[in-house]
């Protein structure tokens, strides 16, 4: 049984030079995959360093870079709290968030095998904030709303998938999320017209989503919850990459397909979950990333690409928010919906 | 290597598909599975491959019940080509074939040094190692099935299980997929595909196995299997059989109902 185990050697051409193994053709194309993987992290990095950088300089008060960057020191000056107190803490928080998002999308829409089977499409960031917002209305604060938000979320993940029946795949699974999500709407709504005016106010920037009010506590937290989920997704990677062939062909390799989509739909809804505890339902970012993210990387689940394309659209975005002319500063959950809305219509168009 | 199946009933959601089967895999050869549709060819087959457990009844690898085995290793033994599968969208042929090696790979060691060779080797064996760099579903279908071929080729497996690998070719393809298959055999692996094509079976079956209604109804060597009257209970058409001048092997001629 060594047939395809015979290492392949060099052959020579009829012209006589010496022919490229096909091993070695194997290993070419396989470095190349990972340098355009590289390529596609690094530049994004750097577009998102460039993003923070200017938000830290641009506002209501232009900050000079001298300023900035002694700041960054640590150094007392005339700038340091609007640009460590306010300015970083927002522009962390907005690539954290949108990192979280672009995982949690990436995620669900390449173990569901469809692009639509998003969290904010299927429910699962609307559970999160129609329990977010049910809990406010209860009197909750602080860690009191994470947990229902993570609630809710594993709540309407755990649903879309019992419903969905055993094909968790492809259409049946974003129809049922649709269902999911007006219902989860419903209770946002319900929640909202039951809540005092003062809860109100505090639960609408789960209508939209806002990074207006980072604080670095926030910041620190969701880096925690990235870091961890990120660690488990980097260690399954390859399962995760297998589950992309067709299901029969994935359990003929060993895989135990129904378990490894059961954990990463659980997965999506944790990262989903803590992006919409700490800043709202930011519309679009889990949708757009995965396949902005493949375009780039050619292939794959692409995660780590997609969470820098999520880091990338919210930092944009908000740095967009807080520019408009005039005194307008919509919170960025409507920024991201106003570009988003586009992009869905041209990812209809390329598949019709 | 010894794969059999020992007296299994199979099916999905309703009735029983495969109406208690026991079939011994031989070992070294290419095995056909031949019936009618809806005769349970298929589903004997994705119940050999672990795809589909028995409702009663076991399929056995060297005496040990497939589901004690853990699936990596099984797949390490097992390699299985299910009718028509997708690949993902925008994959590579080498990208593609380099999945067969995930039951080898550990899971934090990844990819292993000789997984290149072997990936090439597995293109090689197909004819397709000149297609590596290009995307799947910009290939034609022959070319496509050979390189899910080799996908399962990179497995490394004794058994190779195909399910229906030639339906949707044109006889050329159909004969190249074959060869290569017949290759495979000579070189020790023992091979088993499903195919509803009499002639095509009998031409390249060491062993061929008709179903009829969920049972084998007959099986051995082509020439010695295939009658007349083997094919109109399997198939219920009234075939005529004529021997193929250069291997002696059977040719099935349908007849029209009427005539």
């Amino acid at each position: 049984m060594t047939a395809a185990g015979t290492t392949a050697t060099a052959q020579p051409s009829p012209d006589g030079a010496a022919r490229v193994s096909a091993g070695e053709v194997v290993r070419r194309l396989r470095a190349v995959d990972t340098r355009r993987g590289v390529l596609a992290v690094a530049g994004l990095g750097a577009v998102l360093v460039v993003l923070v950088g200017a938000s830290l300089l641009l506002g209501d008060v232009r900050v000079p870079v001298a300023d900035v960057l002694s700041a960054l020191r640590g150094e007392p000056g005339p700038a340091a709290f609007i640009v460590t107190g306010l300015r970083l803490p927002r522009a962390m928080l907005g690539a954290v968030v949108g990192a979280l998002l672009g995982m949690s999308g990436a995620l669900l829409q390449s173990v569901v095998r469809n692009p639509l089977a998003s969290p904010d499409v299927v429910g699962v960031t609307g559970g999160a904030s129609a329990a977010a917002v049910l809990a406010i209305g209860a009197g909750a604060v602080g860690a009191g709303v994470d947990v229902a938000a993570l609630g809710g979320a594993l709540g309407a993940a755990a649903l879309v998938v019992a419903l969905s029946g055993r094909g968790v795949l492809g259409t049946r699974f974003v129809v049922v999320g649709v269902a999911v999500a007006f219902a989860a709407t419903a209770v946002l709504g319900y929640a909202l017209t039951r809540a005092n005016l003062t809860a109100a106010r505090s639960a609408y920037r789960w209508l939209v989503g806002s990074v207006g009010t980072a604080a670095w506590s926030d910041v620190a937290r969701l880096a925690a919850v990235l870091a961890a989920v990120s660690l488990l997704l980097a260690i399954a990677r390859r399962p995760l990459a297998a589950l992309r062939l067709d299901d029969a062909a994935a359990r003929g390799l060993g895989l135990q397909p129904e378990r490894v989509r059961t954990a990463a739909v659980a997965g999506s809804a944790v990262l989903a979950a803590a992006a919409v505890a700490a800043a709202g339902p930011v519309a679009f970012v889990a949708f757009v990333s995965g396949p902005l993210a493949r375009r780039l990387r050619g292939h794959g689940p692409a995660l780590a690409t997609a969470a820098l394309v999520g880091a990338t659209a919210v930092v944009t975005a908000d740095l967009v928010a807080q520019h408009l002319p005039g005194s307008l500063q919509p919170p960025v959950g409507l920024v991201t919906g106003a570009l988003g809305a586009p992009f869905l219509l041209w990812v209809l168009w390329r598949e019709a | 290597m010894s794969l059999r199946a020992e007296d299994v009933v199979l099916g999905y959601h309703g009735p029983d598909v495969v109406r208690g089967v026991s079939l011994d895999v031989r070992a070294g050869a290419l095995t056909v599975l031949v019936g009618a549709n809806a005769s349970g060819k298929s589903t004997l087959l994705r119940g050999l491959a672990r795809l589909l457990e028995p409702r009663s009844g076991r399929v056995t690898l060297e005496g040990t019940d497939l589901r004690q085995i853990p699936p990596r290793r099984l797949a390490r033994r097992i390699g299985v080509l299910p009718q028509e599968p997708l690949a993902p969208e925008g994959i590579r042929v080498a990208e593609l074939v380099a999945h067969g090696r995930y039951p080898h790979q550990g899971l934090f060691l990844g990819h292993r040094s000789d997984d290149d060779a072997v990936v090439g080797a597995a293109l090689e064996a197909t004819g397709t190692a000149d297609l590596a760099a290009r995307r799947v579903d910009e290939l034609s279908g022959g070319q496509r099935q050979r390189v899910w071929i080799s996908m399962v080729l990179a497995q490394d497996p004794d058994v190779l299980l195909l399910d229906e690998p030639t339906s949707a070719l044109d006889v050329a393809h159909q004969v190249e997929v074959l060869d290569v298959l017949r290759d495979q055999v000579r070189q020790g692996r023992t091979v088993v595909l499903v195919s509803h094509d009499l002639t095509l079976g009998a031409r390249y079956a060491d062993e061929l196995v008709v179903l009829a209604d969920g049972r084998v109804v007959a099986q051995g060597d082509p020439v010695a299997t295939l009658s007349e009257e083997v094919v109109e209970h399997a198939f219920g058409v009234r075939p005529r059989l004529l021997a193929d001048p250069d291997t002696g092997r059977p040719v099935v001629l349908p007849r029209p109902a009427s005539g």
